[in-house]
């Protein structure tokens, strides 16, 4: 850690046209040393292109891009053993073993190869050391990839949808690798389509869409910054619509074939007083997330 | 461990792990050897078969010319059936002082051999008789000539041409496989220069070369093939070293042109196969037409055919290294220059 703190990571205003494309179109963020941050959005968003540029594998049309106080292009040896880089595909040795990889990505860095034996460690593959690349499963892939790029012990690490393709536990067990990362103090950015999850990790989330960020804060402050009505939600026929209607706080109630979803800002009286009439049974809360925050944005509902 | 030399052990390591680049970089070719050489094996020392009716000073001098081999027949008639059925070129009947020579018209290299041979003996005989001294006196000595036998010219013919094989496809599958899997784009971000790769990559290329050298050549050396080294086997080295680079060069080119691994290995194969047989692989390349042997001059093959043979098996040396190497070194500079210039990082 230096003393003075510089962030780890600023974009100015990059921008990327592919004809008429514009796949980045003016992007600007900077990240503090230490976090998580994450770059979220549809398919096609330009999540992965704003990263490549931001990583130095991609030359901007216009903008600045300093990393760790560094120009990340042309390519800058002197910067590159401090980032950390995990690629969308996941590149692999051909016919390695995890530890092979490992050790052989390592040495490119000039890492010794004990060093690949902690990286699996830490990623939970020490069981599949021995396993060739092509024999493992999606999510164990997926953390052999994570652990290459941290092999290094870089400062800076981005991830490029790590947890795309996986199965929900899959995911879950990746969820614990980044945060143990993030915990060892480094600086993390990495993009995904899931805002659930980007709302559980990230310290602060940019939302893009069409190669624009459309708003950049922590989650919770995005959440609540839309003043969404929390949803509560009672099986159908405990309580008439008028009823619902009547009690203190509800802003509105609709019915469809199963249920009667009451629209309030203030919740709590509102759940005491259902309480109170004894019609709980089945009742569901859903507060506003970052899908709700999306869908204010752009009008439209997110699909991944 | 170095970057250098931990990469040249991770792409050993894919390579011995890989059945099927083992079976096209070892197998394949050696199977072309065994094939060739056994079924041209004997070709040049096989003696002409004929059939033989009676006995006499006549046969067993033919016998011992060593060219003629006899099967004796009681009677004409089935002597004469051999012929007519073209299981035999010849059949030669002695009754006496008669020698009568029945040969089949439709083989004419062999009526021509036959009849050569038992004239010569015949007549050898009546000057015997006569008691006249012969005035002149044949003598023969064999030299080795251009035209080799066949496990000669396929040894040096099927190493070079697998030495193409390994170095043309391990280049292009390679970079087509690393830029797909972004295994390039990885090392581009780490801080190791892409000379350290490359070295890397070619000498890994050399090593397997070196390997299928000492495989081939120990295959054909083997009692049933018979392959006689001549003069300075180890000059092959250098041009073992020069092919590689040469085909590496072109599976470089190869590589920054196909996208996807089918497409590398189908050019790899469009460009190989032709070369191979222009080149001298399977046949020497000096029974084809003048004109083709001007075109196969284009072929890096071509090159390292002739130097291979020079070397192994026609006893030159190191003088016959300088054109073959010249041209090899040649092509690698300057196929290797448009190579990287259209080298891409990524599709």
């Amino acid at each position: 850690m230096t003393g003075a703190r510089i962030p780890a990571v600023v974009v100015a205003d990059i921008r990327k046209s592919y004809g008429e494309l514009k796949a980045v179109d003016g992007v600007s963020f900077t990240v503090a040393e230490g976090e998580f941050f994450g770059i979220l959005g549809p398919n096609g968003a330009g999540k992965t292109t704003t990263l490549e540029i931001v990583e130095g594998l991609r030359k901007p049309d216009g903008g600045q891009v300093t990393l760790l106080g560094e120009q990340p292009w042309p390519r800058n040896p002197k910067l590159l053993p401090r980032i950390g880089v995990q690629l969308q595909a996941s590149s692999f040795f051909e016919k390695l073993t995890a530890r092979e990889q490992l050790q052989t990505f390592g040495s490119l860095y000039g890492v010794s190869r004990r060093k690949a034996d902690e990286m699996l460690e830490l990623v939970g593959l020490t069981d599949k050391a021995d396993v060739q690349e092509n024999k493992l499963s999606g999510g164990q892939r997926q953390r052999l990839s994570i652990a290459c790029a941290l092999v290094h012990d870089p400062d800076l690490v981005f991830l490029d949808e790590p947890t795309a393709a996986l199965d929900p536990q899959a995911r879950r067990n990746l969820w614990d690798v980044l945060r143990a990362i993030q915990a060892r103090g480094k600086t993390i950015v990495y993009t995904t389509h899931y805002l659930d999850e980007a709302e559980i990790l990230c310290d602060r989330v940019a939302i893009m869409d069409r190669g624009r960020i459309l708003a950049m804060d922590a989650p919770a402050t995005l959440v609540r910054g839309l003043d969404a009505p929390t949803h509560v939600v009672l099986q159908k026929g405990l309580l008439t619509r008028e009823a619902a209607r009547g009690i203190t706080g509800v802003d509105d109630a609709q019915e469809d074939e199963v249920s009667l979803t009451i629209s309030t800002r203030k919740p709590a009286p509102v759940l005491s007083a259902l309480a109170e009439r004894g019609t709980l049974d089945g009742l569901q809360v859903r507060t506003a997330t970052l899908e709700d925050v999306f869908l204010d944005l752009t009008g439209r509902e997110y699909r991944a | 461990m170095t970057a250098f030399r931990s990469l040249s052990a991770a792409m050993i390591k894919g390579f011995l792990r890989d059945k099927m680049t083992l079976f096209f970089v070892f197998l394949f070719p050696l199977m072309f050897l065994v094939v060739f050489g056994l079924l041209l094996g004997d070709s040049g020392s096989d003696k002409t078969k004929i059939a033989a009716v009676g006995d006499g000073p006549v046969l067993t001098t033919l016998e011992q010319t060593g060219a003629i081999e006899l099967e004796k027949h009681g009677d004409v008639a089935s002597a004469r059936q051999k012929v007519d059925d073209g299981d035999l070129p010849a059949a030669v009947v002695v009754s006496g002082d008669r020698v009568e020579l029945i040969y089949a018209a439709s083989d004419q290299v062999a009526a021509g051999t036959v009849l050569g041979i038992v004239s010569g003996v015949v007549d050898k005989i009546n000057l015997g008789a006569a008691n006249v001294a012969p005035r002149f006196t044949l003598e023969t000595k064999s030299v080795e000539d251009a035209s080799l036998k066949p496990i000669q010219y396929l040894t040096p013919g099927i190493l070079s041409w697998a030495i193409s094989i390994s170095g043309v496809f391990g280049a292009a599958l390679t970079m087509v496989s690393w830029r797909k899997k972004q295994v390039l784009r990885r090392i581009r971000l780490a801080p190791v220069s892409t000379t350290t790769v490359l070295t890397s990559r070619v000498l890994v290329s050399i090593g397997t070369a070196v390997a299928q050298g000492v495989a081939f050549v120990a295959v054909a050396l083997l009692p049933v093939f018979g392959l006689k080294l001549t003069g300075q086997w180890y000059l092959a080295l250098p041009l073992l070293v020069l092919g590689t680079t040469a085909f590496f060069a072109v599976g470089m080119l190869v590589g920054a042109f196909c996208k996807t691994e089918e497409a590398a290995s189908g050019a790899a194969n469009i460009i190989i196969m032709p070369m191979a047989f222009l080149s001298g692989t399977f046949f020497p390349v000096e029974n084809a037409p003048p004109w083709l042997q001007t075109v196969s001059n284009v072929f890096p093959l071509r090159h390292m055919n002739d130097g291979m043979l020079d070397v192994l098996v026609r006893g030159k040396g190191v003088e016959a290294l300088l054109v073959p190497s010249a041209v090899l070194i040649a092509f690698t500079l300057v196929v290797g220059f448009i190579a990287a210039r259209i080298f891409r990082w990524e599709d």
